[in-house]
């Protein structure tokens, strides 16, 4: 809890301490001042008394006035008066708007049933349990889905692996459990911090602040950094570890085999807090280090030197991200770094990876409010036939690439009928294979958008569009992991409202049993644990003790939301080493909250559900050596989604302070390579797979493998035409055009995104004649076999 | 001239015999006065995120391509070593006047409070070069 006072008087402005924590934005939950005159927001920054970032501020959030102010924000809702695409609308009530969709609603649910509905929204952020919610109890549907993101790849893999072999999920420890952070006596700094798969100053995933990392540095900590790409930590590291994309599983086996063939193991912790290591071991045998360097191009001494680095140092973290999960083996690959800093018992130990718990629990992100769908409907949710994870309810999602087939399939198993998309710009992001997605959006009867813009989404695909506030527009918390934050609403934009406002006031038209609250705070209560006395109804599904994972449901020991904003932030009791002091298991019994109470290096359920139960590398469905036919017409391996610093996904775009620094969109190559292609710094390129094109600007990098090309996402133009076939661009430069959907993982998790194969040629006039916006609207797209789930 | 001085068969090449010329040019220098503080960036760390840049736009409300502080990129270069040498560093231009406004009111420069690395301080000069002495690879800058 904040020493300093939530809101203050300076000069003509009035300061208050918030979270920021919305579109646009970011994974993180950062501390800021937010100043306002005359009820309007003009400066930001950061809040020097959160231990969260300590005051300090990325660019984005330091420019997001620009975000408040910019006159292409939507102001009220809008229904479609011309046809899709033509970005013709008819400004309408927020009542006539609920209307149309409860109609609609109701409709749908008596002729198709309510699963027909799917709830979608981006990323993870601010609408992590409330878009979960009105897909549950509002529509009646089990299908919540992460805006086409095939095999779920983003943390969803990372997470169900947790789920099975610790039930619970680990973070790289920077004493962001304590309020005193790195002066907390029981802090280590960890020797060594192993990055893998992320660039984390950049991307802060998974609720981490990535210079925290840097801050590490700076006490001593060494890095060794696995990347295809050159970061700037890659530059600071001991050793960096340059792998192929999509081998990462081969890397982890390859590190095992050298930490347990040199006995570099925990014994100890082995032994008493790990089942399965007779097995790992065995099955790491099948990767030495000669046979994983060939698979990874990484060099079999760094592959050895890292290992032991790593396994020597006490205490070592790991901080994992994306790249794990989008690539066909996410769940092994995870497994396989997970079993990497359970071996060398580095398992919730101070400077190592800690097991991670939200404020208070308030959180349990997409599955809140499961229980509203009756039992015989959960069973029908996409992708419960086909992976196991999700039909016994180890994972909260439905799977995007059953529900994409389901509208193309013309409604087998059933049909979809309404979309609801809430911040989620699918196919200009987080839709690989876009022209697919955009084809079966158009498909489904009623769509619609909630988002800051219009977008390209909105254009093609929506029939009503709802205009959300930003953060400093809303009441809202946060609450993963810690401190809990509040999200203090301070200024209102035309007729926009927030989030929360928005699903309350339909949840309320729709189920009004299941949407009990006056208010957005009473809301915001009841998920804190709050009110049970006031709402005692609203209780019923959201906890129930048969719960599959032992969780503990939300409670902030009586802390109102309005308190929590007045004291800002709170940090809830954190300890170490949780498994001995029986912190993690309903009996309260020291050992994990699994089966056998053990950290499954060998996973039990895999093997029931028929599943290999270790660790195995997979090559990339489209890979040099899986398809060598096709590497000699798609010659380079294509990498995609590094970030930047400048945007977040598809955001940021419309700020004028962000395309200075950033204009266009770029694509790695290196200068070996360009020269073979007679490609220059500067040109525009075709990037092109099996599947589509498109085009962005060549910036030619020397540390880039030259077999490997790296292309950005998310690029969209807010100033280009948006109507129909430009939607602004979005397809001209789309990264999604080249990867694919439906080549999955064994369990339905993981997706290739980072590791397919494409070719690259100079853009020409001669070239360039039919822009892919025009292929994509016009002309049906590109014609190639698509790939299709398994039976 | 110096090296003609650096030539010098007396001194082996080690140290001028004549530096009368250099020391005339040291004596004459004009003398200005200064704020007395500065900033001190340790470059090894900084990341180049470019918070610094947009604090300080945002701060001075500057328009396009307008920067108080930039930041400047060297490498990345491969080494003898097989390393990658990568390094930024942010450069206070003819605009930074080390928020004169922000520090009469007692805050911190607005580029130093949101440097993401916390790598920037501002201070008296004596006091920063102290500090400058105790780690390598910083740099000290005394904008105007």
């Amino acid at each position: 809890m904040s020493a300093k006072e939530w809101q203050w008087q300076e000069g003509e402005y009035t300061v208050t301490r918030s979270t920021h924590w919305s579109g646009p934005g970011c994974h993180d939950g950062c501390g800021l001042l937010y100043y306002t005159k005359n009820d309007k927001l003009v400066k930001v920054e950061g809040d020097l008394d959160n231990p969260y970032n300590m005051g300090r501020l990325c660019m984005r959030c330091l420019n997001q006035v620009e975000a408040y102010n910019s006159p292409q924000r939507l102001k009220w809702p809008l229904k479609r008066v011309g046809e899709r695409g033509e970005n013709k609308w008819e400004r309408i009530s927020w009542d006539e708007a609920y209307d149309i969709i409860v109609e609609k609603v109701r409709g749908i649910q008596k002729e198709f049933g309510g699963k027909s509905i799917v709830g979608m929204e981006g990323t993870g952020r601010n609408i992590i349990w409330q878009v979960p919610y009105l897909t549950y109890a509002a529509f009646g549907s089990p299908n919540y889905v992460l805006g086409f993101l095939s095999g779920d790849s983003c943390y969803l893999p990372r997470a169900a692996q947790q789920a099975v072999m610790n039930s619970d999920f680990f973070v790289a420890d920077c004493g962001q459990f304590f309020e005193d952070r790195y002066n907390n006596p029981e802090f280590k700094c960890p020797k060594v911090i192993m990055i893998w798969g992320n660039n984390p100053i950049i991307s802060n995933g998974d609720g981490f602040f990535g210079h925290w990392i840097v801050d590490e540095m700076r006490m001593g900590a060494k890095l060794i950094v696995v990347d295809p790409r050159l970061t700037w930590l890659a530059a600071r590291a001991d050793y960096w570890l340059q792998l192929r994309p999509g081998t990462d599983c081969a890397l982890a086996m390859g590190m095992l085999n050298v930490i347990i063939n040199e006995d570099l193991y925990d014994h100890d912790f082995v032994e008493n807090w790990c089942s399965g290591f007779e097995e790992l071991k065995e099955r790491v045998q099948e990767y030495p280090t000669d046979k994983v360097a060939e698979i990874t191009w990484v060099p079999k001494e760094i592959i050895e030197v890292a290992a032991r680095m790593y396994a020597k140092a006490k205490p070592a973290s790991i901080q994992w991200g994306l790249a794990i999960d989008q690539q066909v083996t996410g769940i092994a690959t995870a497994q396989a770094v997970n079993s990497l800093w359970a071996i060398t018992g580095n398992t919730d130990v101070p400077g190592g990876n800690i097991i991670a718990k939200s404020g208070f629990n308030v959180d349990d992100g997409y599955s809140c409010g499961y229980g509203w769908v009756p039992k015989e409907i959960q069973e029908e949710r996409f992708g419960n036939e086909k992976n196991p994870l999700k039909k016994y309810g180890l994972a909260s999602t439905a799977h995007g690439d059953t529900c994409l087939e389901a509208i193309e399939n013309g409604g087998h198993p059933y049909p979809v009928k309404m979309l609801w998309l809430q911040t989620t710009n699918t196919f200009a992001n987080m839709a690989s294979e876009a022209p697919r997605v955009y084809e079966a959006m158009k498909k489904v009867d009623f769509n619609v958008v909630v988002d800051l813009f219009m977008t390209p989404t909105a254009v093609a695909c929506a029939d009503i569009v709802l205009p959300a506030g930003m953060s400093a527009e809303r009441d809202s918390f946060r609450a993963w992991f810690a401190p809990l934050r509040a999200i203090t609403k301070i200024v209102d934009y035309e007729e926009c409202k927030s989030d929360e406002q928005i699903i309350l006031e339909l949840g309320k038209r729709l189920h009004p049993e299941a949407f009990p609250w006056e208010t957005v705070p009473d809301w915001l209560n009841w998920k804190m644990g709050n009110d049970k006395d006031k709402y005692p109804d609203a209780f019923k599904y959201e906890w129930s003790e048969e719960g599959k994972k032992f969780r503990e449901r939300g409670n902030t020991q009586g802390l109102t939301y309005s308190e929590l904003k007045e004291k800002v932030y709170i940090y809830p009791e954190w300890q170490y080493k949780k498994y001995e002091k029986g912190l993690l298991r309903r009996d309260r019994q020291p050992g994990f909250n699994t089966a056998d109470g053990k950290v499954q290096l060998y996973i039990d359920l895999f093997d029931a559900f028929d599943v290999d139960p270790l660790p195995t590398h997979i090559e990339p469905p489209e890979s040099p050596y899986s398809d060598p036919e096709l590497y000699k017409e798609y010659p380079l391996i294509l990498t995609s989604g590094a970030r930047s610093w400048e945007f977040f996904h598809s955001e940021h775009r419309q700020q004028p302070t962000m395309r200075m620094f950033h204009p266009q969109p770029l694509v790695e190559i290196h200068p070996d390579t360009a020269e073979k292609l007679g490609i220059q710094e500067g040109d525009w390129v075709w990037i092109e797979s099996k599947r589509g094109r498109c085009k962005q600007i060549a910036t030619l990098k020397v540390a880039i493998d030259p077999r490997v090309v790296s292309a950005e996402h998310g690029w969209w133009f807010p100033e280009k035409e948006g109507a129909e076939p430009s939607l602004f661009g979005t397809f001209d430069s789309n990264i999604n055009n080249l990867t694919s959907q439906c080549q999955n993982g064994p369990t339905g998790y993981g997706a290739p995104n980072k590791n397919l194969l494409c070719r690259i040629y100079k853009a020409t006039e001669e070239n360039s004649k039919i822009m892919p916006g025009e292929q994509v609207t016009r002309r049906g797209g590109w014609d190639y076999v698509r790939a299709q789930l398994p039976e | 001239m110096s090296e003609l001085n650096c030539q010098n068969k007396e001194n082996k090449g080690k140290a001028a015999a004549f530096p009368q010329a250099r020391e005339g040019l040291e004596r004459l220098l004009k003398s200005e006065e200064t704020s007395g503080n500065g900033l001190l960036i340790d470059y090894e760390y900084c990341t180049g995120c470019h918070a610094c840049e947009v604090a300080c736009i945002k701060e001075l409300n500057l328009g396009p391509n307008q920067y108080g502080i930039k930041l400047l990129e060297d490498g990345p270069r491969k080494m003898a070593n097989g390393k990658w040498d990568l390094n930024y560093v942010p450069f206070p231009t003819s605009l930074c006047d080390l928020c004169k406004e922000r520090t009469a009111e007692g805050k911190i420069p607005s580029c130093v409070q949101h440097c993401q690395s916390l790598v920037m301080s501002y201070g008296p000069v004596k006091e920063l070069a102290e500090k400058m002495a105790r780690k390598p690879k910083m740099v000290l800058f005394t904008p105007k």
